[in-house]
């Protein structure tokens, strides 16, 4: 019944050449970043990478950039990132910005069956050409498709053998729906507790969206605007 | 902070009134935060996850688990809550969300804005700008009244592409507020005392003047 995993290097030969992959995070916070950073290493290719933003430069998803493993990226944000702009403008990476809530609402769709939606972001801008428009009780909506991952890569605070998760603060952000949009999601806890340990009233994501669990090390949590009031 | 910016923002936290739940945007409209009166009881909505943002972190009790929107690392004020994107989002687009005030780089005389991309620069992304344009139940878009070329910023109609359309209820200026109705723009206040003429001037858009502005401040 465990889902702990013998380590990163096996759970991430799941993710193959082609894949689309479901990242969670917002810019650096909540990234997984042992499971991106091992990915990184196998240099798995061609890959569809759905994130809302694709890290910096040097860490995160960036990291993916740099050794030139996407081939597309689906987000809503990616202003942090130079490589990227360099990668686009060569027409090296394929792009579709989604707005966010889109984003979050399309990879929420994928992981719970539905097969689209219609929302009103976007409505009259570039990204509602070519798509779907429909008037509902007099309001206009555009259509918007779910996404679903062949994988995908999850940062929690703690996990149990079973695969439930729990969230820290902020982190949780794109996490969950992640998690359940991934036909193979991988989770990186920082805190691997004991069966009954997390109270499943406190259950964030229930275990049965996790296939492999893993106990990440040496968290970074770069920090990309550190704001602070003096005492 | 330069002059506009402080009269822009100085105009635009009386937008927020006792009680709202309020979406900031990221740069000049973050600003907006520490000018909220301290004994008013508001809620800031942070589309990452967060409803109830307070001040940032005395130095050393940063946390990079605690950001908002703009990557800032922030603290929550007691009565908080964290929740995943599509929450917060639903949040934003059912409804929930009094007031949003955010940056613009056009707002044409219908109430279209413009503030996500320049064609032929780099195209960095809407992030949840066209999300909380249709969602939040007012929208005020914060703005130098001219760009740096000294052209207006409110138009006929937006030479760039759009964030969203007909979606603006306010624009403040650092010379005037406007506001967008059934029946057309209408100028409400004229800021710093620029007079009227100054502001029509400046203005590539066809508006009236609320009955009450008799001939400037």
């Amino acid at each position: 019944m465990t889902k702990v995993a013998s380590s990163f290097t096996e759970s991430i030969k799941n993710i193959k050449d082609g894949d689309t992959i479901i990242v969670g995070g917002f810019g650096l916070c909540g990234i997984p970043e042992n499971a991106i950073v091992e990915l990184a290493k196998q240099g798995t290719k061609n890959l569809t990478v759905v994130s809302n933003n694709c890290g910096v430069a040097d860490w995160g998803l960036g990291l993916l950039l740099q050794n030139k493993q996407i081939d597309k990226m689906i987000a809503s944000y990616v202003g942090e990132n130079k490589v990227f702009e360099e990668q686009f403008l060569n027409g090296e990476l394929d792009v579709e910005l989604t707005p966010q809530g889109t984003l979050a609402e399309r990879i929420r769709a994928g992981g719970a069956g539905i097969g689209g939606f219609y929302t009103p972001a976007g409505v009259g801008t570039p990204i509602a050409e070519g798509k779907e428009h429909k008037e509902i009780d007099g309001k206009t909506y555009i259509f918007e498709k779910a996404i679903k991952g062949d994988a995908a890569l999850v940062k929690a605070w703690k996990g149990d053998p079973y695969g439930n998760l729990v969230y820290r603060k902020t982190s949780r952000n794109f996490n969950p729906l992640a998690a359940a949009a991934g036909t193979h999601t991988i989770a990186e806890v920082e805190e691997l507790v004991q069966i009954g340990e997390i109270d499943p009233d406190h259950v964030h994501t229930p275990s049965i969206y996790v296939q492999e669990l893993l106990l990440g090390k040496n968290y970074e949590k770069r920090i990309e605007r550190l704001t602070v009031r003096k005492a | 902070m330069s002059d506009s910016r402080e009269i822009i923002i100085n105009r635009a936290v009386k937008e927020i009134e006792e009680g709202m739940v309020v979406n900031l945007g990221i740069g000049m409209p973050t600003m907006i935060a520490d000018k909220i009166p301290a004994e008013k009881n508001i809620f800031l909505h942070s589309e990452n996850g967060m409803l109830g943002i307070g001040n940032y972190p005395i130095e050393g009790e940063e946390d990079a688990d605690l950001i908002n929107a703009g990557k800032e690392t922030v603290t929550a004020k007691p009565g908080a809550a964290f929740f995943d994107n599509a929450e917060s989002f639903a949040m934003i687009r059912g409804g929930h969300v009094d007031l949003t005030i955010l940056g613009g780089m056009e707002v044409s005389q219908t109430g279209d804005l413009a503030n996500w991309m320049i064609p032929g620069k780099m195209v960095k992304g809407m992030g949840g700008a066209m999300d909380i344009v249709q969602g939040a139940r007012k929208v005020v878009i914060i703005m130098t009244h001219t760009n740096k070329a000294g052209e207006a910023k409110i138009k006929k109609q937006c030479d760039l592409p759009l964030t969203g359309q007909g979606v603006v209820n306010r624009v403040i200026t650092d010379m005037a507020v406007f506001d967008f109705t059934n029946e057309g723009m209408v100028l409400r206040e004229a800021l710093n005392g620029h007079s009227i003429e100054l502001i029509k001037e400046n203005t590539d858009a066809d508006f009236t003047i609320d009955p009450s502005l008799s001939g400037g401040q």
